[in-house]
């Protein structure tokens, strides 16, 4: 008569898998934000806001609630604005609504983490997203992500949850960082077709550090970077925990887990895709990637990743297949 | 620490019966070792782990839910520090005065749905039950294992001037509040461990595991280890915390009516390895919800067919299906008939004197005596249109007048009762505030009384409505080792 150990309700796969994938995300967000303030100024000293909105491929939603992608519009957007599904308030608190379905199999420490988190950023206000400020509120939210992963690692029981929890995140992670690299493709263009201004190495330092891959690139590459193979460690790098070779690999790890650990027959589909893509990964070397196309094949990684998403809340937790997800 | 001045001495019980003082010429003997703790706290170290204790049953979100169209509102239920001391020989009253209202009531719900002798002879009148909303037809004939109906029950008793327990309500369908006895323990365990040092204070821990045996003595007898879970609304129910709280303590799933199914007049539920048989519910939705195919058919929170495999046998019900006709307001006036009647026994704990106004007598001595009584309608709970006749506008008077004179079945008045204080922690004072007592009775194959009980709170001064939608907190309560 216990949880978990034996079978896992369909219902709370699913939200396992929603709370890695929300909390994952508003740590992203926050990394892109708070990246964007610092590092990517251009030439004359000025931030482009806009491009966080084409990241996200959000420019349709936010043209309609705002005139312009000023400083102040963009962070309230994706910080504050409750109606953007795409904000850190609205992940952090849609991960606590999942928190709160889950409460039954999760430690009191996890929900009240979550719980306590959600309520400090409900009182969080404009003035508080000053420039100024926009630093420290964002490493505060960071940080308390990563509380909530520590005490996630430390407190969540192995059952099959857990696996749903992991799988959620490392697919927000994998598709966090095509985001960010379909963003800068045009720098990655043969010299020949380039696009406007000339390679802004800060761009990339930019790029590295919001998925805090700076340090670990160095180590790789002491000396020089390019975009070439800036593209190259995001995608197919096996130590950084963010490329997404990285991702897929680990995602392959939990989806056998539950099928041989756990005896799930279900999964099938998800396993094909997965393997699919990363054999497509495998096979690219950074020079085939420049000329396929570092856009078409972020555009695919993306497709690729929400069809895994489908297959895997369809075939494990029942949810419809042409269910639009979130 | 002190400056030599008893934190209580202030405190006035404005001749009311005290939890923590005693009555005239009755001081509470069994209270005195708490009352010494607590007189030499000061009032600022008190005020100080009233916040603590505030603020964390907000962080572990012990709350209540109110859902806006935008907003997700969590609030706690108030909770005052300073508990409220039972005594063994009070207890030894409560615990088996409970058992035998539950014994009374599972005997008369069994009558009911089966050959009806007491409606038959008399004794309770049939139409009070068979006109009952909450009567279901449907479990006519039908027999619960061990004869046993109401699995969990909250008997809501009130203290009198002279320190008497009476019963005011019983609550046979689903009973809530036991969440914040437990949670409430663990709370002062945490803020005032040196208060409860080498006091005996009764656990109240075992409630999750005794809930599961109960409920499990209600699957199928064919089934070895029956798979329990607890079947909820959902998040959106404000009562979510203690559902989780207790699918928890029990160590069985929570589920929603759309984790259920039901195959072959049986119950499974979907995990991500297929279907998984489910042989017990410990459900807190009601009968009205619970099969949209046999009640109510707009229901979207039960489980299409489950009524089937119940009456069949072949998956358990706590509690059982019609429960409802047993703990109306006009039913617990006849109580005290009814536990003669099945039991041959006196009551062992009194209703309030009640005047049941469908009778002659009953409403000739409530219009007599409006100003003097307190009105309520039977099919009314939570507190909700209640007459408080020595606190009404005459202009509220006359209007009750006209409603008891229209329809007086659907009223019975019984006297104000005096509720007993307890001091509570008021805007840093200490000041008396009426309380009530829940204790919950589990019952599968015999009875067991959680010892403790929520004890709720009336806030507002002079106030003597104690529930949470109405200004109501609670307090922990302490049933002393005997």
């Amino acid at each position: 008569m216990t949880i978990g150990t034996k079978f896992l309700l369909a219902r709370y796969a699913d939200c396992s898998f929603w709370l890695g994938r929300y909390m994952e995300r508003a740590e992203s967000l926050a990394r892109i934000l708070d990246v964007n303030l610092h590092f990517s100024r251009d030439s004359r000293g000025s931030q482009n806001w806009r491009s966080i909105v084409q990241l996200n491929a959000d420019e349709e939603r936010f043209d309609e609630a705002y005139d312009v992608a000023s400083y102040a519009n963009v962070v309230h957007f994706y910080v504050l604005d409750r109606d953007n599904p795409s904000s850190i308030i609205s992940a952090i608190r849609a991960a606590k609504e999942n928190a709160r379905a889950l409460r039954p199999t999760i430690s009191t420490e996890m929900w009240s983490h979550l719980n306590v988190f959600n309520n400090t950023m409900a009182t969080l206000t404009s003035d508080d997203l000053k420039q100024s400020e926009l630093s420290r509120v964002c490493a505060n939210i960071k940080l308390e992500c990563q509380t909530h992963t520590g005490i996630t690692e430390g407190t969540f029981f192995r059952d099959q949850s857990w696996y749903f929890y992991l799988i959620g995140r490392e697919l927000e992670r994998a598709d966090q960082t095509t985001r960010l690299l379909d963003i800068k493709y045009h720098l990655l263009l043969p010299p020949d077709q380039r696009v406007g201004s000339p390679v802004d190495v800060s761009q990339w330092n930019a790029l590295l550090r919001s998925v805090a891959g700076y340090h670990a690139y160095r180590r790789e590459h002491p000396r020089g970077m390019s975009p070439k193979q800036v593209a190259a460690f995001l995608l197919f790098n096996m130590s950084f925990p963010r490329s997404i070779a990285l991702c897929l690999s680990q995602i392959d790890q939990h989806l056998h887990r539950l099928r041989s650990g756990f005896g799930l027959r279900a999964g099938i589909s998800a396993m094909e895709l997965l393997d699919e893509t990363r054999a497509a990964v495998s096979g690219h070397t950074p020079d085939s990637l420049v000329q396929y196309g570092l856009h078409e094949f972020s555009d695919y990684l993306q497709r690729q990743l929400m069809a895994m998403t489908a297959a895997v809340r369809h075939e494990f937790c029942g949810v419809p297949a042409d269910s639009d997800g979130e | 620490m002190s400056d030599g001045t008893d934190l209580l001495t202030a405190y006035d019980r404005q001749n009311h019966w005290c939890e923590m003082l005693g009555g005239d010429g009755a001081p509470a003997e069994h209270a005195a070792m708490v009352r010494n703790r607590l007189g030499r706290l000061t009032l600022s170290d008190l005020v100080r782990r009233a916040e603590i204790a505030e603020r964390e049953l907000y962080n572990l979100g012990i709350t209540f839910t109110v859902y806006s169209e935008r907003d997700v509102i969590d609030r706690i239920l108030p909770f005052d520090v300073i508990p409220r001391i039972i005594s063994p020989g009070d207890w030894d009253i409560i615990e088996r005065g409970s058992k035998q209202r539950v014994t009374a009531l599972n005997m008369f719900l069994h009558d009911v749905y089966h050959e009806g002798r007491i409606l038959k002879e008399g004794v309770v009148p049939a139409e009070l039950v068979y006109g009952n909303a909450y009567y279901r037809e449907q479990m006519r004939g039908v027999s619960v294992p061990h004869g046993s109906y109401v699995n969990v029950c909250g008997v809501d008793l009130v203290r009198d001037h002279l320190g008497r327990f009476k019963v005011l309500e019983d609550n046979a369908r689903t009973p809530s509040g036991v969440s914040y006895v437990v949670e409430n323990r663990h709370m002062m365990q945490r803020t005032f461990p040196d208060m409860m040092d080498e006091i005996g204070i009764r656990p109240v821990s075992d409630y999750g595991q005794k809930l599961l045996e109960a409920v499990a003595e209600l699957a199928p007898a064919e089934v070895a280890d029956p798979q329990v879970v607890l079947l909820s609304p959902g998040v959106y129910n404000s009562a979510y915390f203690e559902h989780v709280f207790l699918a928890r303590e029990m160590g069985v799933p929570l589920v929603e009516g759309s984790d259920l199914f039901v195959e072959d007049d049986r119950v499974w539920m979907r995990t991500t390895a297929g279907k998984a048989p489910v042989h017990s519910i410990y459900r807190r939705i009601d009968d009205a919800f619970l099969d949209p195919e046999v009640f109510n058919s707009e229901s979207m929170l039960g489980v299409p067919g489950i009524f089937g495999a119940y009456i069949k046998g072949n998956v358990g019900l706590a509690n059982a299906v019609g429960t409802g006709c047993a703990d109306d307001k006009a039913v617990y006036a006849y109580m005290p008939r009814i536990i003669r009647f099945y039991l041959d026994e006196e009551p062992i704990l009194d209703n309030v004197e009640t005047h049941i106004c469908r009778e002659r007598e009953g409403l000739a001595y409530t219009l007599a005596n409006l100003e003097n009584l307190v009105i309520k309608p039977v099919g009314e709970s939570g507190g909700y249109g209640i007459v408080i006749g020595p606190r009404a506008t005459q202009e509220e008077i006359e209007d009750v007048r006209a409603k008891l004179i229209a329809n007086p079945s659907n009223f019975i008045s019984q006297p104000m009762i005096d509720l007993s204080v307890c001091p509570t922690l008021i805007d840093g004072m200490i000041e008396p505030r009426h309380v009530d007592l829940r204790p919950f009775v589990v019952t599968g194959q015999s009875s067991w009384v959680l010892p403790g009980g929520l004890t709720r709170v009336a806030l507002r001064r002079g106030s003597l409505v104690v529930n949470s939608s109405q200004g109501g907190g609670s307090k922990d309560t302490w049933v002393l080792e005997p």
